[in-house]
């Protein structure tokens, strides 16, 4: 009897310990995993760093601010990249603004209860639409009809006044920074109207039908309640889009005209870090010209990771707030 | 009450008037131009889709005829290992996030990572798995497009993954340790069951992800003109070869990147579809 309780204790004991090495074995492996995006960030900063070492050493910090892009002479300056990324980038985010907010009104306030999840997916599904589909889009259909009409039509009213005007000039090509712009913010608006929307739901509901309860117009409690309420969330948002759109190649580099050249004019062609990575590396030989390549990269990298974070900050205050319910 | 109420009154009215137009139209704008691409696409889709273009390789320059027959076999080799090697890297990381993630700090901070990996640019990865892979190796090839692709995946895997086992009640997780399951036990055959169907949709959203994605395949996967199944060599795949074709000057070679990117299109959207329908099917059960 004594014995087979012994038998049973040292079994269980031996099942026990058995399990506590399973355990730490998942819990380690799960852990390996877990850590492979921080090793692959981090794998891309320092690649991309020690491959554009030549460029750096060569050129120094002035690589980024010069706007030479010679290969034949091996003179680079990433300075029209840049340039052509944060200025497409900047059109996407003005266009895009007020159409998600809107949408994102939309969806939360007026629109029917029925119809806002299929309207809500649609919009996602606009997202979900590969880039490069965007990118045959701006160039076989989109340029020729801005270049026909909307481009003459800009430069007749805002190309004429003082100073702004001279945006607004050169050649109707439909292709160009400008149109870049146009199907940046396209692409990125569902990206900025569905965070929005998100942040926009978590207002809570005692506090808007506090305000329609003393007479509010929807605007009203759009404009005064929901968007004070919810500004950290919404600016991550933006900076969310704003991430997408400074990082994204295919839709650009169909439209933005990839050419190296430094224009006030929105009409005319430029290049962005993406677009001049996908046009280039291709054919760059190992050397200063392939260095500087990963140079603009790392530029790009570094400046998207920037606002990333700043976009993840910003939403995890407002995310914090939905814990405090008033 | 006085006239000056009134005028207030209906200024407020009708500010808020505009402001609703406005959004109606914002929202008419959105949905207007997803119509506009897609009725493009089948416009000019369609007419490009022959059998012809499921059974041919890609045509020479200069040449008539052709398909896509090589592309869409190396597209689906190349999304395939994809998801069978980012499915399990991204699930059990995932599984470490929310059922031990929430007592480390390093947890956190992978978290954080995770998330800007999400929305980093894919050519900036594309260029990486260059030097990774591709100049180690003194070769493109079709593992080198499956690395880069893995790894714009496994961040919305991670990401869903957590999500869906952080909905599973801490009362189930609690009713099986009362019963003498060790941890990896409950997280495998109690937890991630019962978060399948939200894994799925993980799953299938990071898939739609990569099949739509070219940036990171430029530089990796290359192309190539002829047949090939050996992932091992460069690979042709349907976006780079819309890519190509779509800036080529042949009209067949065009034509066929229409049709290449309906069914890219098509397919996409599909997998979106799919996902969605099979969340609902779980919330609702």
């Amino acid at each position: 009897m004594n014995n087979a309780d012994e038998l049973m204790t040292s079994h269980r004991q031996s099942v026990l310990r058995w399990q506590r090495w399973q355990d730490f074995f998942f819990e380690k492996t799960t852990l390996v995993f877990a850590l492979s995006t921080l090793v692959a960030l981090t794998g891309i900063i320092v690649s991309l760093f020690v491959s554009s070492m030549p460029v750096l050493q060569t050129f120094g910090l002035t690589f980024f601010y010069t706007i030479e892009w010679d290969i034949i002479n091996s003179q680079f300056g990433g300075l029209i990249a840049i340039f052509g990324t944060v200025v497409t980038a900047t059109i996407a985010i003005v266009i895009a603004l007020p159409l998600s907010f809107g949408i994102a009104v939309f969806l939360t306030e007026t629109c029917p209860m029925k119809l806002r999840r299929p309207l809500g997916t649609a919009i996602e599904l606009l997202a979900a639409v590969p880039s490069i589909i965007y990118g045959m889009f701006g160039l076989f259909v989109f340029a020729p009809l801005f270049a026909e009409y909307v481009q003459p039509a800009l430069a007749s009213t805002l190309g004429q006044i003082p100073v702004v005007g001279i945006l607004f000039t050169g050649a109707f090509n439909g292709i160009g920074i400008l149109a870049a712009g146009l199907i940046l913010a396209m692409m990125i608006l569902p990206f900025i109207a569905s965070v929005m929307r998100d942040v926009f739901e978590i207002v809570p509901p005692i506090l808007k039908e506090s305000a329609y309860g003393l007479g509010c117009t929807t605007w009203e409690v759009v404009t005064k309640i929901v968007l004070p309420y919810t500004k950290t969330g919404v600016v991550g948002g933006v900076m969310l889009g704003l991430g997408r759109a400074l990082g994204e190649t295919m839709a650009v580099t169909f439209v933005i005209g990839n050419a190296h050249k430094l224009s006030p004019s929105l009409f005319s062609p430029g290049n962005s870090i993406a677009s001049t990575l996908a046009n280039e590396f291709g054919e760059a030989e190992p050397g200063l010209h392939y260095a500087s390549l990963f140079a603009l990269a790392l530029a790009l990298f570094v400046i998207t990771l920037v606002v990333l974070s700043l976009a993840k900050w910003m939403l995890s205050r407002a995310e914090a707030k939905k814990g405090l319910k008033t | 009450m006085s006239n000056m109420d009134l005028a207030i009154y209906a200024r407020r009215k009708r500010v808020n008037l505009i402001g609703m137009v406005l959004s109606m139209s914002a929202m008419a704008v959105g949905l207007g131009f997803l119509f506009w691409i897609l009725s493009v696409l089948l416009l000019k889709g369609f007419s490009a889709i022959h059998l012809s273009m499921f059974l041919e390789s890609t045509p020479a320059p200069g040449s008539d005829g052709g398909g896509l027959a090589n592309a869409i076999v190396g597209s689906l080799m190349i999304v395939a290992s994809c998801a069978l090697i980012s499915t399990p890297i991204g699930v059990l990381a995932g599984v470490y996030m929310s059922e031990y993630g929430d007592r480390s700090r390093l947890a956190s901070i992978t978290r954080f990572v995770n998330d800007i990996m999400l929305s980093a640019p894919s050519i900036v990865i594309g260029l990486f798995v260059y030097a990774m892979v591709v100049v180690p190796s003194k070769h493109f090839s079709g593992w080198a497009g499956t690395v880069a692709l893995t790894l714009i995946a496994i961040p919305v895997v991670v990401r869903t993954t957590e999500n869906m086992l952080k909905l599973v009640p801490v009362s189930l997780r609690e009713a099986a340790f009362a019963l003498g399951a060790p941890k990896w036990k409950v997280s495998t055959s109690v937890v991630l069951k019962a978060a399948r169907s939200g894994v799925m949709t993980g799953l299938l959203l990071a898939l739609a992800r990569v099949s739509g994605e070219t940036a990171p395949l430029l530089f990796t996967a290359l192309n190539n003109q002829f047949f090939n199944m050996d992932m091992a060599k460069p690979m042709a795949n349907l976006p780079v070869v819309i890519f190509q074709f779509a800036m080529s000057p042949y009209e067949n070679w065009v034509k066929l990147a229409w049709g290449g990117a309906l069914l890219i299109t098509l397919t996409v959207l599909a997998l979106n579809i799919i996902a969605r329908v099979v969340f609902r099917e779980k919330v609702a059960a």
